[in-house]
């Protein structure tokens, strides 16, 4: 069974970038070859996934407020099904990492994303959370959450639009509809085993 | 007006003739059980859009309208999603009583669902102490939440529990109160006898100022009853992130989420049956055009109407109000309600003995 | 000010007095400054810290104090140094003013200075196993010996103080925060109604709290030190970063207190345009405040409501700057550019709209049984509390202090205008809100003034004066405090006078008003319950990168 590009309601495929990226996930589907039955499924929980996404309440500084405005009216992020905002990571489908993680931030962080279920997602959202944006030269910022948690979506800006947010909200819907969950997952990021220290 | 029982003899003969009686009980306590189970989940997710569509206008949003035609297919967006969600399993708890919780929870609301009635002759359970029997088993859903509360093993699950603890067993004596005043002025305990002794006129209009100030306090009990805003504690978001089910993943989530908004249908059922006359067609004495209208109604149709008319009522209420506090809450209910309940039941009884309703 | 001048060193003849920053500046040694403090507050009735700055001088470590009269709004400086760079140790002043409990433990983390006598002399910004003090002139940046550590930071349930003998032998005694026996839940730093990254340890007995132990820092990202590498146009960019809610007005400040060290006059179009934007983003925080106060007592329409009124703000911001939330416009000596040609148009608008709309708010939410009963008289602050705490802003109206920077020290063209201060005596969370629901519409008025005074002075395109390219400060300090949406903001900039060609700022402090806000947490919060420390904290309303800086 073929696996087809990506399709995003009521935006064209050549309106986004990296389309390359989603190319490259599309043809190593391809050529990895993909049963009907298992197909078809997959398409549907990936369907499902990508349409079904809780985010998590994850705000440090501005691109927080921007957040809000997201979920707001004029926005509104419901439109997508992303409006249920669970306050505990262990509902969450992403975390859309908004402002600064400071080195005191970090372990939280860390932890807070160690805690959410799968299939979990990130967006790295703002200035701050890919590369330490204006704080970079700080002595307790950290240079990217990338140094800490694996990132799905950068998300540029200081702070982004609510419209960039769609964006990367888009980017990720389209990243989980070339995702293979039956039969071996293709997601870069492996399950970390946890062994607590008594057993 | 169409009577089910028509179908349920049919099909019970249809049985009885091709298998014997031990066999065909069988095979239709499956049948139920199939049906029961099917209704409860579609009405579940029909509830969860619902409510966000609802919340959505009244936030003055859309609400999900791109999954599908109008967003219709959110709902099983969800539904597939958190079903190949992963389940955490906790280290330091007792497991057993962790997963048995959410299942608890669902329980409850399903036999208090079976309770309803859906239509002419159409129940799932049916027998003379019906009302009764609807307050008896709603109140085992306390102790899921109490039970996931204190098995997630942490401080605010076990606050959330708590709290949820002391809000639904005090709320849970102004509902069977203001339950008990409508029986008292249908007189029969039995769901149908309620639902057939509303036919002259729904116990809302019949039943003089103390059925509407036993309407009133229903709504707020079961507001209450149901952890819904603004009785909203035990998982109060802002305060304990999400209360006794922080700890809860994937579907075991997914089930406390389809109990809360089942439990809304059994609500506003519950206040449809009792106040709203279940599934009976709106009769005005003397008016016998009209009432040969609304006869051609379905039963079905309205009472699942004014199910949704009543949860209208609850969503709206939630929406706009603030949260309590907890002495608030439980001052709320033990200095006001529960006396005003009481002295209800006895206003009620005497306008019964008297006759003095409509 | 001689007057002052003579007033003081009758109290404490050792003290050297001048004049900088058009205002009186007492520099006394450690020895004398406990009862020197203790005189000016009692006699002098200088009974409000502004601000706390801690400087390194390089040959000696010290801290300035601003100090202001609440009567009569007089201002007087006191700097205080000691020689000792390897164990730099000062009076504290914390008994006096209750304000310098926080602030002290900030000089202490950043400076390593150790405050004799403060109670709970522990780090605030920075985890505890931090190596070195970052904002000392020698401090090892060195990536190696602060690495991100991603175990977790243990509790600290120890504290210690500081005693001196009669001897002056200076003591380390041991103390605890929490009993072992209580039950403390953790509140935050990753929580929905802590807006932000703030984190509470909260001590509970049931459902009441009895007591407060708050942990700042989560996003602690060195502004002050980041600043000391930049160029002056280039340090503007963080003002924004701190209390987002107050972009414009913080960048305002640091505007302003430039502009003073250099002498600079701003054309009046822009001292216009920089007052309507300060207006605009007040409304705009406090429709946000009233929509964060209204969802964490689970009203959550209200929220709603409120960020719809708000997306017309931002609008406007958008039109004219390009951005919504962080603008880059006031600049050293106006601003960047002129405005949108709608401008006044859209802002007349936005007023109308919001205007008609808050009585909507009202209905909504004030009236609200519910909300009633959750705000009135609950955590009440009184006027002493107030003005020991230094709680400016509507908070600190709400509790009865003259506290609006815009009267008591009039700024830009605040003079000009017509408003009332907002005042209440009651210091509950329900006369915070109202003082914020109240300002709202005095913004209102005054943004409708300015739209006629903006009108009158058409024609005149001249949005900034002209400034060199390389900005050169001479050598001195300037403090400048503008009434942000949260309190009065202040900046504390000193110059070394360096005559490189890139010269930066020596020392950069910025007095945020969150900061004193969060001293008042533990104090209105005690004997209420776990719901009430949500509600009061939002009432109280703070910006977390505000406090963290």
């Amino acid at each position: 069974m073929e696996v087809k590009k990506p399709k995003i309601k009521s935006m064209r495929y050549e309106d986004f970038k990296d389309n390359e990226y989603i190319d490259n996930l599309v043809e190593q589907l391809n050529a990895s070859g993909v049963n009907v039955v298992v197909g078809k499924l997959d398409q549907l929980l990936n369907w499902s996934r990508s349409n079904s996404l809780w985010p998590f309440c994850f705000g440090t500084s501005c691109c927080a407020i921007e957040f809000m405005c997201l979920g707001a009216a004029r926005y509104d992020m419901a439109r997508f099904g992303a409006e249920v905002a669970r306050n505990s990571p262990r509902q969450a489908d992403y975390i859309m990492c908004q402002g600064t993680i400071t080195y005191r931030m970090a372990p939280v962080l860390k932890r807070l994303y160690e805690q959410m279920a799968e299939p979990k997602y990130v967006i790295a959202c703002g200035a701050c959370t890919i590369s330490g944006g204006p704080f970079k030269n700080s002595y307790c910022v950290v240079k990217g959450i990338d140094e800490i948690i694996p990132v799905d979506v950068y998300l540029p800006g200081c702070p982004p639009r609510p419209e960039a947010m769609f964006y990367a909200l888009m980017q990720l819907q389209r990243k989980i509809k070339v995702t293979k969950f039956l039969g071996g997952d293709n997601r870069k990021e492996k399950r970390m085993e946890y062994v607590p220290e008594d057993k | 007006m169409f009577d089910f029982t028509t179908v349920t003899n049919w099909l019970h003969e249809l049985l009885l003739s091709v298998m014997p009686a031990w066999l065909t009980t069988t095979v239709e306590c499956i049948l139920v059980a199939v049906f029961l189970l099917l209704a409860y989940s579609v009405l579940a997710m029909i509830y969860i859009m619902y409510e966000r569509w609802v919340c959505g206008w009244i936030q003055c949003r859309r609400g999900p309208i791109r999954v599908g035609p109008g967003g219709s297919l959110q709902i099983f967006a969800d539904v597939f999603k958190i079903l190949t969600k992963e389940i955490i399993t906790l280290w330091h708890t007792d497991k057993f009583l962790f997963f048995l919780a959410p299942f608890l929870v669902v329980m409850a609301s399903v036999l208090t669902f079976a309770c309803l009635p859906w239509g002419k002759g159409l129940q799932f359970i049916d027998f003379n102490i019906g009302a009764f029997f609807i307050i008896a088993v709603s109140s085992i859903g306390v102790l899921g939440i109490l039970l996931a509360g204190w098995s997630s093993n942490s401080k605010y699950t076990l606050i959330g529990a708590m709290r949820s603890g002391a809000q639904m067993i005090s709320y849970e004596l102004s509902v069977g109160l203001s339950v008990l005043t409508m029986v008292c002025l249908a007189g029969t305990m039995s769901i149908t006898g309620i639902v057939e002794a509303q036919a002259d006129g729904w116990f809302l209009f019949k039943g003089h100022l103390p059925a509407i100030i036993a309407f009133i306090i229903y709504i707020i009990a079961a507001n209450a009853e149901n952890n819904r805003g603004p009785f909203d504690l035990p998982e109060a978001e802002h305060e304990l992130t999400a209360g006794y089910h922080t700890e809860y993943s994937g579907i075991h989530y997914g089930l406390f989420y389809l109990a809360e908004y089942l439990n809304l249908f059994v609500v506003s059922g519950i206040a449809a049956l009792l106040f709203l006359g279940g599934w009976m067609p709106l009769h005005i004495p003397g008016w016998d055009g009209f009432n040969t209208v609304m006869d051609y109604i379905p039963s079905t149709l309205w009472f699942l109407g004014k199910a949704f008319f009543m949860t209208f009522i609850f969503m709206w209420i939630r929406w706009s109000f603030p949260r309590v506090r907890i002495d608030q809450m439980l001052a709320l209910e033990w200095r006001y309600l529960m006396p005003m309940g009481l002295v209800n039941l006895v206003v009620m009884a005497i306008v019964v003995t008297q006759g003095w309703h409509f | 000010m001689a007057d002052l001048q003579q007033q003081i060193a009758a109290l404490c003849p050792q003290a050297q007095f001048d004049t900088v920053d058009d205002m009186l500046m007492v520099t006394v040694e450690d020895a004398q400054w406990h009862a020197l403090a203790l005189r000016l507050k009692n006699d002098l009735h200088f009974d409000q810290l502004s601000c706390l700055a801690g400087v390194d001088w390089k040959d000696s470590i010290g801290v300035v104090y601003y100090l202001t009269n609440t009567d009569t709004q007089d201002m007087v400086h006191v700097k205080v140094a000691t020689t000792d760079r390897e164990h730099p140790m000062l009076h504290s002043v914390s008994d006096i003013w209750a304000v310098a409990n926080y602030q002290e433990r900030e000089a202490y983390d950043f400076f390593g200075i150790v405050f004799i006598g403060h109670p709970d002399m522990r780090r605030f910004f920075l985890r505890n196993d931090w190596v070195g003090h970052p904002l000392r002139k020698d401090y090892d940046e060195n990536p190696d010996l602060n690495p991100i550590r991603l175990d977790d930071e243990q509790n600290e349930d120890y504290t210690c103080t500081y005693v001196e003998d009669e001897n002056g032998n200076v003591k380390k005694v041991d103390g605890k925060v929490f009993e072992d026996d209580e039950y403390v839940i953790n509140v935050g730093p990753q929580h929905p109604s802590t807006h932000g990254v703030l984190r509470y340890r909260v001590s509970l007995d049931g459902e009441m709290v009895k007591k407060v132990d708050v942990v700042s820092g989560y996003i602690h990202r060195g502004i002050e030190k980041l600043c000391e590498s930049l160029t002056y146009p280039q340090t503007l960019l963080y003002t924004e970063r701190m209390d987002y809610m107050a972009a414009h007005i913080n960048r305002h400040c640091l505007c302003m207190c430039i502009e003073k060290a250099l002498g600079i006059e701003v054309p009046r179009r822009a001292e216009l345009i920089r007052l309507m934007m300060d207006e605009l983003m007040r409304l705009s925080s406090h429709l946000l405040s009233y929509g964060c106060l209204t969802m964490d007592q689970g009203a959550t329409t209200a929220f709603f409501y409120g960020f719809r009124e708000r997306e017309l703000i931002y609008d406007i911001f958008d039109r004219t700057c390009g951005a919504r939330m962080s603008m880059s416009y006031s600049t050293i000596g106006g601003v960047v550019a002129d405005v949108h040609p709608d401008f006044v148009k859209d802002v007349r608008h936005a007023c109308d709209v919001i205007e008609k709309n808050l009585k909507e708010y009202h209905q909504l939410f004030t009236g609200n049984v519910i909300a009633r009963n959750r705000m009135v008289g609950v955590g009440v602050l009184g006027k002493e509390d107030a003005i020991n705490y230094c709680i400016t802003g509507p908070s600190g109206r709400a509790s009865g202090v003259h506290c609006d920077v815009r009267k008591t020290h009039p700024y830009s063209l605040y003079d000009e205008f017509d408003f009332d201060e907002v005042m209440r005596t009651e210091g509950d969370s329900m006369a915070r809100y109202m003082v914020r629901m109240d300002e709202i519409v005095q913004s209102i008025k005054i943004l409708r003034q300015a739209c006629d005074k903006f009108e009158q002075c058409e024609g005149n395109e001249y949005v900034a004066e002209k400034v060199p390219k390389m900005i050169k400060l001479p050598a001195g300090h300037w403090y400048q405090q503008v009434e942000a949406s949260r309190g009065a903001f202040g900046v504390y900039l000193e110059s070394d006078g360096d005559p490189k060609p890139f010269q930066k700022p020596y020392r950069l402090h910025f007095q945020s008003p969150c900061f004193n806000l969060i001293g008042v947490v533990d104090l209105t919060c005690r004997d209420n319950m776990i719901a009430d420390l949500i509600t009061i904290t939002a009432s109280i309303d703070f910006v977390i990168p505000d406090i963290d800086r």
